[in-house]
């Protein structure tokens, strides 16, 4: 290869997709280790006690779908068998249908749970902070009906529900603005409700520093691994720790090509130091 | 009139919603609550007027011929495509104007806009974020490399939290000796994440947010006008 030549971003772009490809059809089954954050969001459900209504925020759309829509199935599960009423929202519009997807799935998979009694989905509402604001005042005032239009006085489950003192925790999965960040600032800070949730890998360590001594965030799962770290905790593996296996393998050839960039580097470098000699 | 009654408005409601969280009169929460409310009607109509902008901003671009015009073309088809299958037949959980469209379901199995839905713009917007992971690879390849002492530091730490990161973290250090433990990748990656990341995080979110509050303030009392479409 001689001087300043790169290699050409159509092999990077190969060998990508063929890292990311192959792992997915032949599984490698790499293991699953778990971190404290994650650890920290299954406790939190886990010592929720049965019969506890909870809110999952649905705050993410079918861009983020493939890292936080295994973690929001994996959670909505674990909530649902062991007997903690799911409240759905959504602080982005296509949030809806992404908890409807869920819906449909738990319809056949669960079908002794009833709408209405053991979750509801009361759809999407813009506003984003002040939303979750005005939530924390009066659910009622926000969602007088849920999506499908009955009104919230019909529904047993939300019985009770008069703000976010008859809430156990609240948890989003979170793509962006709004969504976490709201969620700690109304819901922890001004209510003192605990919060937890996920977020995408690339906003991870934007998100991190809400996982302190104060709680403000009770665990975090970050990305796909934060996803797969769940569903090996609930040991339900699904779509998140088969594709671990081939972003392991995508980081890995990252780590080669940077590895192989730098080697350019110090040749070329190397090779122009002699030449000004 | 026309700039200052919106000026006015501004600075009366800013303060009002300021006050309201100093002092704990029952007045003033009610009038916070009542602003709340308002904002969540208008952050309504903002939605509707979000899209009539669309409309607009795509037609002229064609209607001028500017460049690259047909793909607004496109975005216009798309545009008026769902809005009126949903206007039209509804969503899942909707009826729309003409009804539920049962003979389109039983052609497409599901209401046309959630047929759409579905099958095109899910795949599109997955599509869309997938090809991330081919531009950072790419990027990446460039952008690491080790000049100075701060792009070591920053190469040596992403290395870590790639590979911490991943299962191949735990693949290649899990056999470590509890004594090496501090030495297993996924551990060396939580700290970064925990202590170095968290410690910069934090510096730029108290610098964006004594911003936010200098913004805020250059609203409430007038200074910034640009929301009012001058300078």
């Amino acid at each position: 290869m001689s001087a300043h030549k790169q290699i050409d971003r159509r092999w990077i772009f190969l060998l990508i997709f063929i890292c990311v490809a192959l792992p997915l059809i032949f599984v490698i089954g790499l293991p699953i280790e778990t971190t404290e954050n994650s650890r920290l969001v299954y406790d939190l459900v886990q010592n929720t006690p049965p019969g506890s209504k909870v809110i999952l925020s649905f705050d993410y759309d079918p861009g983020s779908k493939p890292e936080l829509h295994p973690m929001a199935t994996a959670v909505m599960k674990n909530c649902l068998e062991r007997n903690v009423k799911v409240i759905i929202t959504a602080l982005w519009p296509m949030g809806v249908q992404m908890a409807e997807e869920i819906h449909e799935e738990l319809k056949t998979e669960y079908p002794q749970m009833e709408y209405g009694v053991d979750y509801v989905n009361l759809g999407f509402k813009a506003g984003g902070m002040v939303t979750v604001q005005a939530m924390g005042k009066s659910f009622r005032t926000i969602f007088p009906t849920d999506l499908n239009g009955t009104s919230i006085n019909e529904l047993p489950i939300m019985n009770g529900v008069k703000n976010f003192d008859n809430i156990a925790f609240v948890c989003s999965f979170s793509a962006g603005d709004p969504g976490i960040k709201q969620w700690v600032q109304i819901t922890h800070d001004t209510f003192g409700k605990p919060v937890t949730g996920g977020v995408t890998g690339v906003s991870a360590p934007a998100v991190l520093p809400y996982v302190n001594e104060q709680q403000q965030l009770t665990g975090l799962l970050a990305g796909l691994k934060g996803a797969a770290e769940y569903e090996f905790m609930v040991k339900k593996p699904g779509t998140a720790t088969s594709g671990m296996d081939a972003q392991s393998i995508a980081h890995l050839l990252i780590i080669i090509f940077i590895a192989i960039g730098n080697i350019n580097y110090w040749r070329n470098k190397k090779k122009e130091a002699k030449g000004g000699e | 009139m026309k700039r200052q009654i919106p000026l006015i408005i501004t600075f009366l409601v800013g303060f009002i919603v300021i006050f309201s969280e100093f002092i704990p009169q029952r007045f003033f929460g009610q009038i916070s609550s009542t602003l709340e409310e308002w904002f969540l009607i208008i952050s309504g109509f903002a939605i509707i007027l979000g899209q009539l902008s669309l409309f607009k901003v795509n037609f002229l671009k064609i209607k001028f011929k500017q460049p690259n015009w047909p793909y607004y073309i496109v975005t216009l088809i798309s545009f008026v495509v769902m809005v009126g299958f949903g206007a039209f037949w509804g969503t899942e959980t909707s009826s729309g104007f003409l009804g539920d469209g049962a003979k389109i379901v039983a052609t497409l199995g599901d209401k046309p806009f959630d047929y759409l839905f579905h099958n095109v713009y899910q795949h599109l917007s997955a599509t869309m974020f997938s090809l991330l992971a081919f531009f950072i690879a790419s990027a990446a390849y460039r952008a690491f490399i080790a000049r100075n002492v701060e792009s070591n530091l920053l190469l040596i730490a992403a290395v870590l939290v790639m590979l911490g990161n991943t299962s191949l973290g735990s693949a290649l250090t899990g056999w470590l000796p509890e004594s090496l433990k501090f030495l297993h990748l996924p551990r060396i990656s939580e700290f970064i994440m925990k202590y170095p990341n968290t410690a910069g995080q934090r510096a730029i979110m108290i610098g964006a947010g004594l911003g936010l509050i200098g913004s805020s303030l250059r609203i409430i009392l007038g200074i910034e006008r640009s929301y009012l479409g001058g300078k």
